[in-house]
């Protein structure tokens, strides 16, 4: 059912934790349907330093959150907000259709977190997509 | 060897050897067809009649209310669209409940969704329903009433005896799906006034492919399989002998052992049920008490960690369970049972079943007893929900 690096992601989750005193922090989904993630961040001169994550969920929203910090990590603001479920999907080799929305919800919970960390520094915040959106995008995406 | 523990009973059993020994014979050596005249089918017929005997003594059936179906589904299916079709000139109303099996429920879905009414029936927080709601829910036009006689999920066993004395006083038919009760606890059709009653082989130690509805004397249902004239024309279609001998030498073979089973399997499910309770802290119970409750069901609820990483996590162990989590079924919402039994979402998606069986020993509810608190401790270290559930309980102090 499950890839090799989805399991490899879900049995070793990378960058579990929380960070003290984070310069963002986001949280995405509901206990309603399952799942919920919440991201800690660490930003240095616009740069991702440290990244740390807490889930609750599937093995695929646990995979999708270790590989969703993985891929942001190092990277600036700009870049990781840039980052599609699509990509943290991919590099999990792939997610089976139903478990598509974990991913979704790691792009979610970084969106959150980002926003977050811009409010705290009184910058502008960006436009997030809602859940139902984002599905929807990834849907026609499918087609 | 590292340790494997399959505690999914309720989901299937292993074929019996004693069970696979008695059914092949009817592979290879006596093929023939039970409704060729010519004497080489001779064994296959006495081989059916002795199944048909073994399955109504241990229901308290006489064999010719015995009619073999595919498995416990089909059983369902016949019996609430049977009766429904036949009865619907007395009446369109259907009462069942909301924890039924989804061979019933989603029967029952369809009856309603042609032309029939039907009552889904509220069950109490240990999944029990009550016989005035049933009372209550009853009018002139109620035909049929089915109410499984122990709960797959939950254990829970309901009042089967005094929900057939008060049908049988109004008139009402009464269907029971006992697939997972029937060999596994004492079940007595006449005393208990059961009319129509569903069972399936491979929850008893038999193949899986073959079942029996058991339809008392005199109750008029509509005929399932239309096509040639096997058992007695009411269920068409060349007879699953191999299977049908299977059923009848598990149903003997696990209703035989029935007490020690029960005894023995009943004190290793309490053992597995107090060491959890005691070791995983905010650790629910779901269902019954014990004596209640199916001996060898076990189902709990750990806030904070959601159920398909657990099974995935107890799988890494060698530990074979199953949950209530919508994750792990592929649709959105969790169990119905669950919810109807009044669980938050949270609680329902962190459910743990686990049903014991003829191969579970002390050994190995020890084994996951040492194995399931570490990985239910480490999921919540990692949990957003828990640490917001520690939060409120710590803040209330």
């Amino acid at each position: 059912m499950y890839s090799e690096k989805v399991l490899d992601h879900f049995q070793n989750p990378r960058n579990v934790g929380e960070i003290e005193n984070p310069d963002g922090v986001g949280q995405a989904g509901n206990p309603k349907c399952g799942d919920i993630m919440k991201i800690y961040l660490r930003v240095e001169n616009d740069v991702i330093t440290d990244i740390k994550f807490k889930t609750f969920g599937c093995a695929s929203a646990i995979a999708s959150s270790s590989m969703a910090t993985e891929l942001v990590k190092g990277k600036t603001v700009e870049e990781a907000w840039e980052l599609t479920n699509r990509a943290v999907a991919d590099a999990l080799d792939g997610l089976p259709p139903v478990k598509m929305h974990c991913s979704v919800l790691a792009e979610e919970a970084i969106h959150a977190a980002i926003n977050n960390y811009r409010r705290n520094k009184d910058l502008p915040v960006w436009e997030e997509e809602s859940h139902d959106e984002l599905v929807e995008h990834h849907a026609h995406h499918h087609h | 060897m590292s340790m494997q523990v399959y505690l999914d009973y309720a989901a299937t059993t292993f074929t019996a050897p004693e069970v696979v020994t008695a059914m092949t014979p009817f592979f290879t050596e006596s093929f023939g067809n039970p409704s060729s005249i010519y004497s080489f089918s001779e064994r296959n017929r006495k081989a059916i009649a002795k199944a048909r005997q073994q399955v109504a003594d241990v229901i308290g059936a006489s064999a010719d209310e015995i009619f073999f179906t595919s498995g416990g589904t089909e059983a369902d299916n016949w019996a609430l669209k049977g009766a429904a079709w036949r009865g619907r000139s007395k009446g369109n109303h259907i009462i069942t409940t909301k924890i039924e099996h989804h061979a019933v429920l989603h029967t029952a879905q369809f009856l309603q969704e042609n032309g029939f009414d039907v009552t889904f029936l509220d069950v109490d927080a240990e999944g029990r329903v009550n016989l005035d709601d049933i009372r209550k829910a009853v009018t002139e036009k109620t035909i049929l009433l089915s109410v499984m006689f122990a709960n797959n999920e939950i254990g829970t066993m309901q009042p089967v005896a005094e929900i057939g004395a008060f049908c049988r006083e109004k008139g009402i038919l009464f269907h029971t799906d006992a697939v997972q009760a029937v060999a596994h606890v004492p079940i007595d059709v006449k005393a208990m006034n059961i009319d129509m009653l569903s069972l399936s082989a491979h929850k008893f130690y038999g193949p899986k492919g073959v079942g029996a509805l058991y339809i008392r004397k005199g109750t008029r249902i509509e005929n399932f399989m239309h096509g040639g004239g096997q058992e007695k024309g009411r269920r068409a279609t060349t007879e699953n002998v191999p299977g049908i001998v299977g059923l009848g030498a598990a149903i003997e073979l696990t209703s035989g052992r029935m007490a020690e089973a029960s005894a023995r399997i009943g004190k290793l499910r309490d053992m597995l049920i107090e060491g959890v309770m005691e070791s995983i802290p905010h650790a629910k119970l779901n269902g019954a008490p014990s004596g209640e409750r199916l001996p060898n069901n076990a189902n709990f609820s750990f806030i904070g960690i959601e159920g398909e990483t657990l099974l995935l996590d107890l799988d890494g162990a060698g530990i074979y369970g199953s949950t209530g989590s919508a994750c792990s079924s592929g649709s959105l919402d969790p169990s119905h049972v669950l919810m109807a039994i009044g669980l938050s979402h949270e609680l329902a998606h962190g459910s743990l079943r686990l049903t014991l069986g003829e191969e579970i020993t002390e050994e190995d509810i020890q084994y996951v007893l040492s194995t399931l608190p570490g990985i239910v401790k480490h999921r919540r270290e990692m949990s957003p929900l828990w640490e917001d559930y520690m939060k409120k309980i710590e803040g209330g102090r």
